[in-house]
């Protein structure tokens, strides 16, 4: 048997993963989460285009985070047009501005720990784990 | 009608499986159902959760045991 997927709807996170420094954060911030098991990052793009199997598969979370760099909340609303409701978090909010925030170590820590911080109940990721025993750290590694 | 099951073959997957033979025994329809287990060819179907199922192509589920009774009423429509 190969590598299973049946990890039961944990907490999917989508950054908006766009072209500015903020946009680059939140990717990076999403990826370090995912990395410490926090939550499992997903194709926003799969959800703007509508994939069958990208919408089934987000329909299957308990949580969803939406994490956009900056005021126009790309990520959010994409969600929202597929009828999602996420959890929603602009790094402008949490002191991050666009054109002058630095993608490093530091950052991407600092916006994490922010977003993990905030809501902490709301996206705390408690999965019931799969049928294999696959189940995920919660916790923020590096915190 | 096609009917597939995506999974790498967990105690979930053939749980479905058994669903859906049994939703399409009760509804006395000519389907054919397999079983997709490369974990590639599941993510070409853009699922990232499993067990999924696949309707003549399409995903109409991912992440769920569906019921025969939920099977039934999707392979109704």
């Amino acid at each position: 048997m190969g590598e299973c997927m049946c990890q039961e709807g944990g907490v999917l996170i989508f950054p908006c993963s766009g072209a500015a420094d903020v946009g680059d954060l939140s990717d990076r911030v999403a990826r370090k989460m995912a990395q410490c098991g926090q939550a499992k990052m997903f194709c926003l793009a799969g959800i703007g285009a509508h994939v069958p199997g990208m919408i089934e598969s987000a329909k299957a979370a308990k949580k969803i985070i939406a994490i956009d760099g900056c005021q126009v909340l790309c990520s959010k609303k994409i969600l929202e047009h597929a009828g999602f409701t996420p959890i929603s978090f602009n790094l402008k909010d949490l002191g991050f501005e666009k054109g002058t925030t630095q993608v490093n170590d530091e950052n991407i820590k600092k916006a994490a720990t922010k977003i993990s911080g905030s809501k902490s109940e709301e996206t705390s990721s408690r999965n019931s784990g799969g049928c294999c025993g696959n189940e995920r750290h919660s916790s923020l590694c590096g915190r | 009608m096609k009917i597939e099951i995506l999974g790498v073959g967990c105690p979930k997957c053939k749980q479905l499986t058994a669903n859906t033979e049994v939703a399409v025994k009760e509804l006395n329809i000519q389907a054919e159902v397999g079983k997709v287990t490369d974990i590639d060819k599941i993510t070409d179907y853009g699922v990232m959760m499993t067990p999924a199922l696949a309707v003549d192509g399409t995903v109409v589920s991912a992440g769920k045991v569906l019921s025969k009774d939920e099977i039934k009423r999707i392979i109704s429509k």
